[in-house]
């Protein structure tokens, strides 16, 4: 059986195959102007975050004390020294924003990664061993989704400390079931077709079944939730900031940054509007990746 | 018809049970004693410890205590708050007209504005309009909204003076509430300018809770809408002569809002973790202040109680939708 003639065609079939996957996919990511702009913009923030501690004019933690409160460059009142102004207690708030993209991003990336792996995992096995087992994962997802995602992490924080780690990985327990159901939903669709059916013949045992021959054709829709997602947990990790339950000051997380500047409202606008911008900026960067990324890669919405 | 309704119903108790379970053991593994909270800062003696520790059932094993506890669900007993000794099932209900007078107004506003957005994007696909309209539906959506929130006040509150920045109506009227409403109940008082005060209280809030909401609608019309607009029924009536409003606004729109239906139950539960935020920055005296309110001050019995009151309002609320939806299309009904 061995000595088929099937698995080498297969074989060299998908070995031509990818490159060229990856040639069309980019060809419609690029005819997106959206989606373009925003993967420029995502990779300068990834050029800042790398190279904070170069590009920043100050230290971010550097309480300047003949600046308290300073305002903008542009303004009456400002100083080049401190373009976007200081704080509170005198830090140079354009420093601090470089410095907390780095921690925006690590968020993001952990967070997903977090949430991927458990939720591909378990959408695996609850698609592909179904029964009881299906039944049991699919309603510890329901009851994780019966709750609001920010309350659950709040309570979830609550019980694990305050402090950024713990704030991931609430976050990345509230994003999972997305994956878990977008995994097992691909699973069950593919898990009938024929070239499954084929590897199971030849004698592909349960794992390789799971992840070499389904996962690869069901990575589009993974993908782009991982990009909503990212986004979704720079959000999250923010408000979680803001609420005291997040990153602690005085690490310039964007979200926590808000929290020590709301008392300034009415008295520098500075303090308050740059990290929301810089939040705002990122996530939307994202989400158009995102868009980009689904419009390339769902062959429904390719037709119109 | 039956059958689909009792197999909603049937899904929805394990997951209940598993809520119970999750806000029991949550509530169980938050660190602090409860007892030492309850005493405050004075501290005990070793036997009133003990009393109070046996009175409310914490030297059970867990597995004891959480039967216990799910009788005490069965009676209607949510348990009661540390802080102010009521019971947390009157709590909720207090505050709950306050979250749903401010949820109502934020989905009436969303889909007041973007549905039509959506369909205004839609019917000049490509064009500058569209661009906008949905230039500003990701910006929506890609919001920080407890900033956005921040932003309002110092705008509005700050700058203009139109609008209060916190609280549901001016501390100059004062009325018992009758529907929990504030609109409805500044009305019945009678009171001069009191509805108007309700009026100016509300009109933040409800901006910065529909945000996510209306971008998420209009982006989800607009392509419902488009993919409706390229079938054969619609192109029919374009053909026959119908005027243009009349195809987009009869043939194109009532089956576009199918999906668009789906689309605002889900936000239901997105509204209520927007709350938590809009309610917090606010001082908006609802269930979602309340609950932050009460994880920072470590009270168990209200945190387990209004996780469970707050998961089973959005399963509710998810069980209606699903059973809508199954009465406007009927094919739903029939799949599993």
């Amino acid at each position: 059986m061995a000595d088929l003639p099937l698995s080498p065609l297969l074989a060299g079939g998908t070995a031509i195959e990818r490159p060229a996957r990856f040639a069309e996919f980019w060809r419609y990511f690029r005819e997106n102007r959206g989606a373009v702009a925003g993967l420029v913009f995502v990779c300068g923030i990834v050029l800042l975050a790398v190279s904070a501690d170069v590009i920043a004019p100050h230290p971010p933690f550097e309480q300047y004390r003949d600046a308290f409160l300073q305002p903008p460059a542009w303004q009456e009142g400002g100083s080049r020294a401190f373009l976007l102004g200081t704080d509170a207690v005198g830090r140079d708030i354009l420093s601090r924003l470089i410095h907390g993209a780095r921690y925006s991003l690590f968020i993001g990336a952990v967070v997903v990664s977090i949430a991927l792996v458990g939720g591909i995992t378990l959408g695996l096995i609850a698609g592909f061993v179904r029964g009881i087992v299906d039944t049991a994962i699919m309603r510890l997802m329901d009851v994780i989704l019966a709750f609001p995602s920010l309350l659950l992490a709040l309570v979830l924080v609550a019980i694990l400390g305050p402090g950024l780690f713990n704030a991931m990985i609430a976050i990345a327990i509230t994003l999972q079931p997305h994956y878990v159901r977008l995994t097992r939903a691909a699973v069950l669709s593919e898990r009938s077709k024929d070239y499954v059916t084929a590897a199971r013949v030849s004698g592909a045992g349960p794992l390789r079944l799971m992840f070499v021959t389904i996962l690869p054709n069901c990575m589009a829709p993974l993908i782009v939730q991982a990009t909503l997602s990212f986004s979704n947990a720079i959000l999250d990790a923010a408000a979680l900031g803001f609420l005291g339950m997040g990153a602690q000051p005085p690490t310039p997380e964007w979200g926590t940054m808000l929290a020590e500047a709301r008392e300034f409202i009415l008295r520098a606008w500075w303090v308050v509007t740059l990290p929301g911008v810089a939040i705002l900026l990122t996530v939307l960067a994202i989400n158009l990746v995102g868009d980009g990324l689904r419009d390339a890669l769902d062959p429904k919405m390719k037709r119109s | 018809m039956l059958g689909f309704f009792a197999r909603r119903i049937a899904i929805l108790v394990p997951t209940f049970v598993g809520v119970s379970f999750i806000a029991f053991i949550f509530v169980r593994l938050l660190p602090g004693d409860p007892v030492l909270l309850l005493a405050g800062e004075r501290g005990l003696p070793p036997e009133r410890y003990a009393e109070l520790l046996h009175r409310h059932g914490f030297d059970l094993p867990l597995w004891q205590q959480y039967l216990i506890y799910l009788m005490h669900l069965a009676s209607g007993d949510f348990g009661s708050s540390f802080a102010t000794k009521k019971p947390v099932w009157t709590e909720f209900f207090a505050l709950f007209p306050a979250t749903l007078e401010l949820s109502l107004c934020a989905i009436v506003l969303a889909i007041a504005v973007g549905i039509p957005a959506g369909i205004v994007a839609a019917i000049k696909r490509g064009t500058a309009v569209d661009h906008t309209v949905m230039g500003a539906a990701l910006v929506g959506y890609s919001m920080p909204i407890f900033w956005w929130a921040l932003l309002l006040i110092i705008v509005f509150s700050g700058w203009l003076g139109w609008t209060p920045v916190s609280g549901r109506i001016g501390l100059i009227y004062f009325f018992k509430p009758v529907t929990g409403f504030m609109l409805i109940d500044s009305l019945l008082s009678g009171q001069k300018g009191a509805f108007g005060s309700a009026v100016s209280h509300l009109i933040l809030p409800t901006i910065v809770l529909s945000t996510i909401p209306l971008a998420v609608i209009a982006r989800q019309t607009r392509s419902a809408m488009l993919e409706v607009l390229g079938e054969d029924y619609v192109r029919t009536a374009r053909a026959k002569g119908l005027p243009p409003w009349r195809v987009v606004g009869l043939h194109a729109l009532r089956n576009a809002l199918i999906p668009v239906v789906t689309t605002i139950g889900l936000q239901i539960g997105v509204l209520m973790a927007g709350a938590i935020l809009t309610e917090t920055i606010f001082s908006w005296p609802g269930v979602g202040k309340w609950m932050v309110d009460s994880i920072f001050r470590r009270d168990y019995q209200v945190v387990q109680g209004g996780l469970l009151l707050i998961a089973l309002t959005v399963m509710i609320v998810n069980l209606t939708v699903d059973v809508l939806y199954g009465l406007i299309n009927p094919r739903i009904r029939h799949v599993r």
